[in-house]
């Protein structure tokens, strides 16, 4: 990590580590009676951890080669290593608060264990730690071989990378403190905020700057994806979390929105946070990788643009729809429902556009399993897209809102779209960038496959049935016109399905497992043998493809 | 360089583009793409013409329908409200005996009292009204403050031990730990309270810890839940000789009960719930122990 550094860079480094220790102190003096000094311990640990490494190699040998002939790969590598150590962090999580849901005891009588503090570190474990580390490693590599150009930056892609770990860490422990904005998906408190804002303008920079060095007249799909991602999550981030601290000593803050606008703020971003952060990233993944594994060029790149600037366009419209029926007037609940209805063709045209670039390789999705974890994918985008829509239509959101239909449907897309593509894309990404031949174990990659898929496929079965029986329990009326049923009744129905559910989320935490060993097998393997022309284009050289 | 190519397995040029061997085809939009589009726009536009949508700075458009979710409401609790009226009245009006000897009433009693009880008493009560650990049972026929259905609705609308000004006030006093009975004193009244529904402990070695038991009894206890220790309903004072225990029947929860006493709290309902509401609950809870023999 170090070694690539020069010197002057190495200084660079070691004066923002510094910096932070700085802050991490001021935090910890400022809020030695609140949990905000807990978190200035954690920043100065965290940054005189990284101060080390830096400085135990402050004068080792500088780099020799010119490091603009290769791609910047190093902070892939650890960006992988860390998004499937949340990913396990994260599952886990998810298996013990849906255990939790099944037998409450599980909380064991402690503050930190009850389910209103472990459901968002699982939450911002998978979405944040997980899937944010996988976008940030994948988009550094996608961009640097769409564009045969290096990262345009030696120290960035590392402090991107670990400012943003950090920001998780934050988050996460904060929660098991009692930190918490109580905002859903933007639960981490003002000073963590903060900081991601920082990082994520660096990884904005970076990402453009990398872009217009490109080698390449086009700018390829999968990058205007990744950049809707950041741009976006840029936007969202700051507007939802406008917010007063209590006093520069206290972790806790006051947002500046008040009453319905609140709760329009919120989910304003919380569906756009799945818009942009869970869907746009990712398809800037599936345009890349998919292609790759395939072999096969893109179905239709007309297809790309209209399913681009619709995802774009219409999505940013649409978050009203998780208030419909409530304080919100009527009229913005109609508009975010009919936007989320024309949503669903540019959302289809993006899964089927991914399909359709299958044809010709469909022999490959039967015997490639990491293909395969692709092709599913897209199948179950293309499925909770269509629930997405349907259940933005108030009628039908008057059935499912408040029940597990939600959490099937957020399932359906967390599980079968976002994670299947993820691994995909990491099985796929992983033997070329430790240039081995193939993964260690093409068997354990089949084993994963199923894991995932039959535990995605109880869990979203086990919360369609619990979701759909909870919302005709809570209508049902007698024939005098009185309430059937109890809430206390509809827990009972639930029952079963919470273990499956659990269950569910058991396997797919195994088979996150099996891919950790996996991977970690294949970084240790024996090297292939050199991979030709992947590296930056030279002046005076043709670009040359990879493979 | 834009090169285009034939790709052999569509028959399609390629965009002629090429990123690291990732080509696209120049497929066009399927027509059935954009068929779809525009159903999903039209449906769109048709809602934006029907309903209230978009802003119009101070108000919104309005919609040719003219409605309005808090409208929408407000006209379906009318009506779900004259649905329900008829027996609403009915119950108001008519008195406990009246209600019981009509079997019509009685069904909607058992349907909406399944519903009142499940979401105010279960929580305590247990779903089925069999109680729990420390919470009493109500299907037991064994009642502390009486269990006619007006007493039943009485307690339930003042609560035990509650803020309310009319609460059903009752209180066991720590006998072991205020230091009105000794050690030996406390044992012997437990062994004789246990021996109230257990008759086999009366052996030859427990007959004068028994007898001891029962002078302390009589002195101390007797006040309340009376000579015979069956309880009292007035003071909420509850039978000691049958099988029903809230706390416990076993030699152990007696002597804790009567080392640190015991004050158990039922809220009041009368302001969370309609006099309907609470007049349901009263003969819900009362058919509870009609039910279990």
């Amino acid at each position: 990590m170090v070694a690539q550094l020069t010197s002057s860079e190495r200084q660079y480094c070691a004066v923002i580590l510094i910096l932070m220790v700085i802050v991490g102190v001021a935090m910890a003096a400022l809020g030695k009676s609140d949990p905000l000094g807990v978190h200035g311990v954690i920043v100065i640990v965290y940054s005189g951890v990284l101060l080390y490494l830096v400085l135990s190699a402050f004068y080792g040998p500088e780099p020799q080669e010119d490091r603009q002939a290769s791609y910047y790969d190093d902070p892939i590598k650890v960006g992988i290593a860390l998004s499937m150590a949340w990913a396990v962090f994260g599952m886990f999580m998810g298996v013990w608060v849906a255990s939790q849901l099944a037998w409450p005891n599980l909380a064991f009588d402690a503050a930190w264990s009850t389910f209103g503090r472990l459901r968002p570190t699982h939450t911002t474990g998978v979405i944040f730690g997980f899937g944010g580390n996988a976008l940030i490693a994948t988009s550094f590599h996608v961009v640097q071989r769409t564009s045969r150009a290096r990262l345009a930056g030696q120290i960035s892609p590392w402090f991107v990378l670990f400012g943003f770990n950090l920001f998780c860490l934050l988050a996460v422990s904060g929660y098991l403190i009692g930190v918490t904005q109580s905002k859903e998906y933007a639960e981490a408190e003002w000073y963590a905020d903060l900081w991601l804002v920082i990082v994520w303008v660096v990884y904005f920079i970076l990402y453009i700057r990398t872009l217009a060095r490109r080698k390449e007249p086009h700018i390829y799909v999968a990058n205007w994806y990744y950049l809707a991602f950041i741009l976006v999550v840029a936007i969202l981030h700051i507007v939802n979390n406008l917010a007063i601290p209590v006093s520069w000593g206290h972790a806790k803050s006051y947002t500046i929105w008040a009453g319905v606008q609140d709760a329009m703020v919120q989910w304003w971003y919380g569906h756009n946070a799945v818009a942009f952060f869970l869907t746009s990233g990712f398809l800037g993944m599936l345009y890349y990788y998919l292609p790759v594994r395939a072999g096969r060029p893109i179905f239709s790149y007309r297809l790309s643009i209209l399913s681009f600037w619709g995802i774009t366009f219409f999505y940013i419209w649409v978050g009203s729809h998780h208030l419909h029926y409530t304080a919100l007037p009527h009229w913005v609940q109609n508009l975010g429902m009919t936007f989320s209805v024309m949503l669903l063709v540019p959302s289809w045209a993006s899964a089927g556009n991914a399909l359709l670039t299958l044809n010709g390789a469909w022999h490959k999705v039967r015997d490639d399993a990491t293909l395969r974890f692709m092709f599913v994918a897209a199948v179950f985008y293309g499925l909770a897209t269509f629930e997405g829509s349907f259940l933005a239509i108030r009628p039908v959101n008057s059935l499912s809102h408040y029940t597990d239909w939600t959490i099937g449907h957020v399932h359906a897309g967390a599980l079968g779209w976002v994670a299947l593509i993820t691994f995909g894309s990491l099985y796929t990404l992983v033997p070329a960038l430790w240039k081995r031949p193939a993964m260690y174990s093409a068997t354990l990659v089949e084993v994963h496959f199923w894991l995932a898929l039959a535990g995605t496929l109880i869990y979203v079965f086990a919360m369609w049935n619990s979701g759909i029986i909870q919302g005709l329990m809570w209508r049902t009326y007698t024939e005098d016109g009185t309430l059937t049923y109890s809430f206390v009744d509809t827990l009972v129905a639930m029952y079963p399905y919470y273990i499956a559910r659990a269950f569910g989320g058991l396997l797919f935490l195994l088979g996150a497992i099996v891919a950790c060993y996996n991977i970690w097998m294949t970084a240790r393997g024996a090297p292939a043998a050199a991979v030709v022309g992947d590296g930056p284009a030279q002046s005076g050289v043709a670009p040359a493809p990879a493979e | 360089m834009a090169v285009e190519e034939i790709d052999p397995v569509s028959g399609r040029e390629t965009t002629g583009h090429e990123w690291n061997g990732i080509t696209e085809l120049d497929t066009p939009v399927p027509r059935g793409v954009l068929i779809f589009l525009i159903v999903t726009h039209v449906f769109a536009v048709l809602w934006w013409f029907l309903m209230p949508t978009w802003p119009l700075g101070t108000t919104y458009t309005h919609g040719l329908l003219d409605t309005d979710q808090h409208k929408m409401v407000a006209e379906r609790l009318v009506e779900a409200n004259a649905a329900r009226a008829p027996w609403v009245e009915a119950i108001e009006k008519k008195n406990y005996d009246e209600i019981q000897a009509d079997p019509k009433l009685m069904k909607i009693v058992q349907e909406t009292g399944h519903r009142l009880f499940g979401d105010n008493c279960a929580a305590c009560h247990g779903r089925d009204g069999r109680g729990g650990s420390n919470y009493p049972d109500l299907a037991d026929h064994d009642w502390i403050w009486g269990g006619g259905p007006e007493t039943i609705a009485q307690t339930i609308s003042v609560g035990v031990n509650s803020a309310h000004a009319d609460s059903r006030v009752s209180q066991m006093p720590a006998f072991g730990r205020d230091e009105m009975l000794d050690p030996v004193q406390l044992n012997n009244v437990a062994v004789y309270v246990h021996s109230l529904s257990n008759p086999d402990d009366a052996t030859p070695e427990n007959v004068d810890t028994i007898d001891a038991g029962r002078q302390v009894f009589l002195t101390t206890c007797a006040a309340c839940h009376g000579e015979n220790a069956k309880g009292n309903a007035d003071v909420g004072a509850p039978n000691l000789t049958d099988k029903y225990w809230i706390y416990g029947g076993d030699i152990e929860t007696i002597v804790a009960t009567i080392h640190g006493g015991r004050q158990g709290h039922m809220p009041t309902w009368g302001k969370r719930l309609s006099s309907t509401d609470i007049k349901i609950l009263a003969l819900y809870v009362h058919s509870l122990g009609v039910e279990n023999p």
